[in-house]
């Protein structure tokens, strides 16, 4: 499915409606993740932070889909949706609080950067190993079925995520129980080196859905349009008692994996550079531009004070103490047993390893 | 009061734990009209329905992936994973989601759930339908780890167990199923986690059990006494966290200790119990610890008696550690 045209007009037949405010919002914060990713690139290369995935040129798959979800479905993210995240108004300090482990990082230095979580938001916890959270998404979306809330689940996964075991598992745990799940697969063309052709042999990841009984389409996972629609209408179908559907969001990975990946090493500059010409960013602000909701000028104010934001953030995080070391033991039980009472001891009475010098 | 073998208790458990709680739900395979293998759920889903007693598809992964997604989301999800040798495929979800749930959304989130798995050999079942992998569960964060030996324990452990705030797997020791029977309250009740019970005092070694090893601990020691070596054994009844003062105490006072276990010896649970006894108790002892384990090698068909720490195996270790 498409919607918006590269020219920045929209085929009338498809058009979902959304109101001209709507779109510049969707609009700026597909800026503003730009922006933070951006940036958290740059840090890392400074040996600031440690790690950081970003969402260069999949903006539209993952803002375009947490908009048409209420704010009150859970989202059940892979890694790399923090764009998500900040659409649902997650204040941006506490995410770069979170990229440095720092004391305001809501998960108290235990997680890698952005495997960040927020139960305000309905964010789940993001964890490594790729698929396991995809029947978590199932069980949450069954548990909310049966206690008759009016709730759905959107799960984000790549196209590497089709492979595993427990995406196998969940789309057919959410078909047999007829779950109020959508599952988000977002097809950016490589797991980490691995190309989706190589992934698997069906030209068009939706076409597994048949497999399990779960109704799947494809759709132009870099129009924004087109993925609001065809998630919110997952949503009604879902929140109707249809069951879960698949939506696979065709998009690309214009950056590597992670700032850990080189993606040099496995494709070429020419297909990044046909990708960056369909750069979802450009066209929607093609479009918001066609109906003079935006201009060049307020895509420079927009971008700068993004930027400025992002700046008193990172200068706050990294003026901000490391996460407490008596955490380090806290939240492995609801109460901590005798042994983990008498390491902690251990811990905060023993020697303190290099560049550790904050007190316990 | 009725007399109820394990399987009944059990089932008693799962069946007041359902009336009390409307969240409480079942997951498994064949668990539905036909009880499941065991037929610990027999008469569940007449009784609560199949939207509560869920005969699932055949993936462990998918049991043991969703029962987490319940729990996130308010349900206490008890699921059934048919044999403890088919928990592999769910393994990654309980070691990696499960158990760190709480830990990596600092405290907002947890997962209330149990897994309850038959465990252990002696049914002539082979290498996978007789492993004891409670190890690699005690060695993750995060996890609990109950093994009861009696109908009373497993009842209470078992209701204590889903009430519990953390994930717990509750291993059912399938040789004594059906072989021991003892009353047990109808109504519910509970035996908390954490502490383990001396089911025999003794003055001259301490033996440490659990499961169905507990009941060949307490033979042998019955025979030990019938040559003059008086045993104290000890029924763990939760493997972890683990009831240390209670094993410290007794072996500050026996002075020696015998750990039995089914499962494979290199790195089973005896390893970390004669460790943390040694690190606590070593100016007591007056004996090397000894371990009486399955061997290190998969389990057996033909030759499980050999393979099992039977009484046979027991009693001369609890002799020589009296002597030595």
């Amino acid at each position: 499915m498409h919607i918006n045209r590269a020219d920045g007009t929209l085929d009338p037949s498809l058009d979902p409606g959304l109101s001209i405010d709507q779109l510049v919002s969707l609009y700026k914060a597909m800026v503003r993740t730009r922006v933070v990713d951006d940036r958290l690139e740059r840090l890392q290369r400074q040996g600031r932070i440690a790690f950081h995935v970003g969402s260069m040129g999949e903006e539209a798959a993952i803002i375009g889909a947490a908009a048409a979800l209420r704010d009150h479905d859970w989202i059940v993210p892979c890694y790399r949706e923090v764009g998500a995240l900040l659409w649902r108004g997650y204040p941006l300090q506490r995410y770069i609080d979170h990229m440095y482990g720092n004391a305001g990082d809501p998960v108290r230095g235990r997680q890698m950067p952005d495997h960040t979580f927020s139960r305000e938001h309905r964010y789940l916890a993001v964890s490594a190993p790729i698929g396991t959270q995809i029947p978590h998404a199932v069980g949450m979306a069954m548990a909310a079925k049966k206690r008759g809330l009016d709730e759905c689940v959107g799960v984000f996964f790549g196209d590497g995520a089709t492979s595993s075991n427990d995406f196998h598992a969940a789309m057919n745990f959410a078909a047999v129980y007829q779950a109020p799940v959508l599952f988000l697969c977002r097809n950016n063309g490589y797991a980490i080196s691995l190309p989706a052709e190589r992934q698997t042999a069906v030209p068009r990841l939706s076409e597994k859905g048949a497999a399990y009984g779960v109704p799947a389409l494809r759709v132009d996972g870099n129009d924004v349009l087109a993925v609001w629609k065809s998630v919110r209408e997952g949503v009604r179908r879902a929140t109707e008692g249809d069951g879960p559907t698949f939506v696979e969001l065709a998009t690309y990975r214009l950056g590597g994996h992670s700032t850990s990946d080189d993606p040099r090493a496995y494709r070429g500059d020419d297909e990044v550079e046909r990708w960056r010409k369909a750069d979802p960013l450009r066209r929607l602000r093609a479009h918001i531009e066609r109906r003079d909701a935006w201009s060049e000028a307020m895509d420079a104010d927009w971008r700068a004070a993004c930027e400025s934001e992002v700046r008193e953030c990172v200068q706050r995080a990294e003026e901000t103490p490391a996460a407490e070391l008596g955490d380090l033991f806290t939240d492995v039980y609801a109460e901590p047993p005798w042994h983990l009472r008498e390491q902690r001891a251990q811990c905060l009475d023993g020697p303190r390893a290099e560049g550790e010098e904050h007190e316990p | 009061m009725t007399s109820m073998n394990l399987v009944q208790a059990i089932r008693s458990g799962l069946r007041e734990a359902m009336r009390q709680d409307d969240d409480v739900m079942l997951l498994g395979e064949d668990i539905g009209k036909l009880g499941g293998v065991f037929r610990v759920t027999q008469g569940l889903e007449e009784e609560f329905g199949a939207d509560r007693v869920l005969d699932t598809p055949l993936s462990e992964t998918g049991i043991i992936g969703t029962a987490i997604g319940m729990a996130l989301h308010g349900l206490r999800p008890v699921s059934e994973i048919q044999f403890a040798d088919f928990i592999y495929p769910g393994f990654d979800q309980l070691v990696n989601e499960a158990a760190k749930y709480r830990y990596r959304t600092a405290g907002e989130l947890h997962v209330p759930m149990v897994v309850r798995t038959p465990y252990g050999g002696g049914i002539r079942g082979g290498q996978y339908h007789s492993q004891s992998p409670e190890a690699l569960f005690i060695h993750t964060p995060g996890l609990k780890v109950v093994c009861p030996s009696n109908p009373y324990d497993a009842k209470g452990l078992l209701m204590e167990a889903i009430r519990d705030e953390d994930p717990v797997i509750f291993f059912e020791p399938k040789r004594v199923y059906r072989a021991v029977k003892m009353d047990v309250p109808d109504e519910p009740y509970a035996v908390p986690l954490g502490q383990a019970k001396v089911v025999r005092s003794g003055a001259q070694v301490t033996c440490v059990a659990w499961g169905a090893m507990l009941y060949e601990a307490f033979s042998a020691a019955e025979t030990a006494a019938g040559q003059g070596v008086d045993v104290e054994v000890i029924d763990l009844r939760t493997l972890w966290p683990l009831d240390i003062d209670t094993l410290v105490s007794s072996v500050e006072k026996t002075g020696r200790f015998v750990i039995v276990h089914e499962a494979p010896r290199t790195c089973g649970f005896g390893s970390e119990l004669v460790a943390l006894l040694t690190e606590r108790a070593f100016l007591h002892l007056e004996a090397p610890p000894v371990r009486v384990t399955g061997w290190d090698t998969p389990f057996p068909l033909t030759h499980e008696r050999e393979y099992l720490p039977l009484a046979h195996r027991i009693v001369p270790a609890l002799l020589e550690t009296a002597r030595y």
